[in-house]
């Protein structure tokens, strides 16, 4: 309990991952929600993949933690900006009253 | 090591209340204030266990712009005032169990690889260390990341150039009415065009523009 070890990262990396699905799957409110857990979605891979070079050694875990963080750059400036052109063509980004798909 | 318990127990807990908060708050601004609640607290625990640069560059990256990106889109939506609604529509209910469960299973999933990892314990033997002592975090990383990872890092500045292109595309729009400058009008003025001699009778006057 009070030795930090690798377990402990990779838990709180599942926990958080979790909580970012559960995100996804119960928002009723607006899209910018379901972008935001997401985001907690990579942040939780990239505790992983930090934890497991820092008690591996290996320094390969930090560089991809690093080409994550600038894909997860590029993905929400162009998901928040569909979302700008989705809002102002049709004035809502309520999850419920976007079927224009018929999904 | 009392002390790194503490500290990863203290931020540990920030970050998972954080997190739950960001998916059940209320008003979308508190949701973004709580993500940067989250980044904070995950990137004073990366500081922690050592990895110093990422720890920085995720304040950076996340706190500095991906947040704030975040945050001037909600406020710019004004999407403050379409309220949260649990659980209102009977459409929308019948998709929560379903999440709650693969949410769970995922979770599941997730602590069996964490403790079957557990028991084999010759992993970290078997990895050769590439940490060398005495060097900063940011300087092996840098070493690694200018040679071995040339392409890669390349390939991930493309990434930001054409997702910068793409949500100008995106957000651009062609106004009614704006006074623009027209460089190919300029450019192609010609004299002929521009200026007019005229022959101007005494005590008459010349009228421009009629």
């Amino acid at each position: 309990m009070i030795d930090i070890g690798l377990g402990h990262y990779l838990t709180l990396g599942a926990v958080i991952f979790s909580i970012g699905i559960i995100g996804i799957f119960l928002n009723r409110k607006n899209i910018i929600v379901i972008l935001m857990s997401i985001e907690l979605i990579l942040l939780a891979v990239n505790i992983n993949l930090v934890s497991f070079s820092i008690y591996l050694g290996d320094l390969s875990g930090q560089v991809f933690t690093l080409f994550i963080l600038t894909v997860a750059a590029a993905e929400a400036a162009i998901g928040l900006a569909i979302i700008v052109v989705y809002f102002r063509n049709s004035g809502t980004i309520r999850v419920e009253e976007i079927d224009k798909l018929k999904g | 090591m009392i002390a790194h318990a503490i500290f990863f127990y203290v931020f540990s807990v920030i970050a998972v209340v954080s997190a739950i908060m960001v998916t059940v708050s209320k008003n979308t601004v508190h949701s973004v204030f709580f993500l940067i609640l989250d980044f904070i607290s995950i990137s004073c625990l990366f500081i922690m266990i050592g990895a110093e640069f990422l720890g920085m560059i995720m304040l950076i990256v996340y706190v500095g712009a991906v947040a704030v990106l975040f945050l001037f889109v909600v406020m710019m939506l004004n999407v403050a005032q379409q309220k949260n609604q649990w659980f209102v529509s009977k459409d929308s209910s019948r998709h929560i169990p379903i999440g709650l469960l693969i949410s769970v299973v995922i979770f599941f999933e997730l602590i069996i690889v964490i403790g079957g990892w557990k028991y084999k314990p010759d992993l970290f033997n078997s990895a050769k260390s590439s940490l060398e002592i005495g060097v900063s975090n940011t300087h092996s990383l840098g070493q690694v990341l200018y040679t071995d990872y040339i392409h890669v890092f390349q390939i991930s500045g493309m990434i930001l150039l054409i997702a910068m292109i793409g949500a100008i595309v995106l957000t651009f729009r062609q106004r009614e009415g704006v006074k623009k400058q027209s460089y190919l009008k300029q450019i192609s003025r010609e004299r002929t065009e521009g200026v007019e001699v005229l022959e101007v009778a005494s005590n008459k006057g010349v009228k421009i523009d009629d």
